[in-house]
């Protein structure tokens, strides 16, 4: 890793209307948190409700989509890239780097506040806010190093990164049972789900996925991105913009 | 022409000021025909139309388009297929509800036309150019808003009508289903012409296409998302005027209304919606006024653009 990379990416992730997004996104959130506790009384269900439905389900890839294609996208989108490729450094030092400062950003922007907003919802003692907090990690580890080589490989990483987390994930996983096991929000949920031990079953914190084949899917799918993306960027090819 | 003549005499079309926009400098004269204002704007307009579906770009950038129009008509061909094999006699999906029933693929669809109408303008400082036309501000932004509208309503009216065939071919009712995709299309225009407004804005303030498009959709499921929640906190709490109110946040949801209190159809979601006549109208006004505040911050972004 190196640490002018790490800082110009970060710059270049904070410094501009990106940052707004990524400050109002989980502003949203916790202000959304804070209705549901006044309106359910802290109650753990109406947490779950929340999370599942939007925090979970929707924020949480958004954020990772914003942060990933961030990163690199906008760099590769207008060109700009080449300085950056142009340097005596190995490609996979500029994507790890660049990798080190996403997951970074998706903690503090996306993690942080779904665990927030679970306490602020309503939480049976830390239990719940443990389970997700883990399992959010988890899952914004694997979307950002995903979405990170898909902006390596196409200019259309927004669209179709959007079509795997909401249409495939959301839409269809709601009517097809099987791609409820090709789905990174399922593979981290069922870490969610062995944390909670009993409990999941009663607040309905279920994973379609056992927990060994999640988390090795979960290592494999991330690690199998991170390469990809040092694979393409190695070979990347410039077009014009259009 | 010969060196004694420094000075080139004006040619005919130059005569009156204001109507000649090929600047005469003494090189070469032009006599022929000015097309003028109109046919500037007419042609931007389906230049903006062509480009939203990659027509006249190279092949990568159809193939977004292309493929999201490909998922919007796909549903209509199974829905088809299903009434064939299984029988029934009305469609499981009705014409308006349809869209509703795809809000993130057509969402998707006006979130990458969007940037590409009016971002990439800006990013290259190309609008001291344009306006170098006779054509004013407001016409170009009239004419990209015009433009996205046409072609996001084009989708929409080509996945409802390929539904009507569906119906036809299998044999349900004619009358009922060309009222039906009557009702359809005017949803479809609302709709369009809604989500135009407020996405052109999005993409005016943001020069990087890559970011437009994410901030466009992000900014169209968030507020998807927020009202749901909202909506459902309202009904707990037993709060029925706001709970039938709070669905609008989300223009699809909006619409929707619309279609459910003037047209009689049928909820796409099932939310509650505002009580009678005066409801859909409230709707409607509030349509209105969202197109009508996003139409004027978009000609107060372009007021000062292309000033050096």
């Amino acid at each position: 890793m190196n640490a002018v990379v790490m800082q110009l990416t970060l710059r270049g992730l904070l410094g501009r209307r990106r940052a707004l997004l990524l400050l109002v996104l989980p502003a949203l959130l916790l202000v959304l948190a804070g209705i549901v506790r006044w309106a359910s009384g802290a109650d753990v269900f109406a947490t779950v409700g929340l999370t599942e439905n939007f925090a979970f389900g929707t924020l949480l890839p958004l954020m990772c989509l914003l942060i990933g294609t961030g990163v690199i996208g906008s760099e590769i989108d207008d060109g700009s890239i080449v300085y950056l490729l142009a340097k005596p450094l190995p490609r996979r030092t500029i994507i790890l780097s660049k990798l080190a400062v996403a997951w970074g950003a998706a903690f503090v922007f996306a993690v942080l506040p779904l665990v927030a907003a679970v306490e602020i919802a309503g939480d049976d003692g830390g239990r719940l806010g443990l389970a997700y907090g883990v399992a959010a990690t988890l899952a914004a580890l694997t979307y950002t190093s995903l979405f990170v080589a898909l902006s390596v490989v196409t200019r259309n990483a927004v669209i179709i990164g959007l079509l795997y987390a909401l249409l495939w994930e959301t839409v269809l996983g709601g009517y097809v049972p099987g791609i409820r096991n090709v789905s990174v929000r399922q593979w981290a949920l069922a870490t969610a789900e062995s944390i909670l031990g009993d409990y999941a079953y009663v607040w309905g914190v279920l994973s379609a996925v056992g927990q060994t084949a999640a988390l090795g899917l979960l290592a494999a799918t991330t690690v199998g991105a991170v390469v990809l993306a040092v694979r393409r960027l190695e070979t990347l090819r410039l077009t014009a913009t259009d | 022409m010969p060196a004694t003549e420094p000075v080139a005499t004006p040619g005919p079309a130059a005569a009156g000021p204001g109507d000649d926009v090929i600047h005469d400098i003494g090189f070469r004269h032009y006599d022929g025909p000015r097309l003028g204002r109109a046919w500037v704007v007419r042609s931007l307009l389906v230049e903006t139309v062509r480009g939203c579906f990659g027509l006249g770009r190279p092949a990568r950038s159809k193939v977004m388009p292309w493929s999201l129009i490909g998922i919007l008509l796909i549903p209509p061909l199974i829905i088809a297929l299903s009434i064939l094999l299984i029988g029934g006699d009305e469609l499981p999906v009705t014409y308006t509800q349809y869209p509703n029933a795809l809000q993130l693929v057509v969402s998707l669809f006006v979130a990458g036309a969007a940037p590409y109408c009016v971002s990439r303008d800006l990013r290259h400082g190309v609008m001291p150019l344009y306006l170098s036309r006779p054509m004013m501000r407001t016409d170009y932004v009239l004419a990209k808003f015009a433009g996205l509208a046409l072609a996001v309503l084009g989708v929409l009216a080509l996945a409802q009508t390929l539904l009507l065939i569906g119906a036809l071919l299998a044999k349900l009712p004619v009358g009922a289903q060309l009222v039906g995709w009557a009702s359809g299309l005017l949803v479809s225009v609302v709709l369009a012409v809604l989500l135009s407004a407020i996405t052109l804005v999005v993409a005016a303030f943001t020069p990087r296409r890559g970011f437009g498009v994410a901030a466009i959709i992000t900014i169209l499921v968030v507020v998807s998302g927020v009202a749901e929640m909202l909506t459902a906190v309202a009904q707990d709490r037993g709060l029925t005027t706001a709970a039938a109110y709070l669905p609008a946040l989300d223009p699809f949801n909006l619409v929707d209304g619309i279609a459910v209190r003037l047209l009689g159809a049928e909820s796409a979601r099932g939310h509650d919606v505002p009580p009678g006549v005066l409801g859909g109208l409230t709707f409607l006004v509030v349509t209105a006024a969202v197109v009508a505040g996003c139409l004027a911050l978009l000609i107060r972004r372009y007021r000062k653009v292309g000033v050096v």
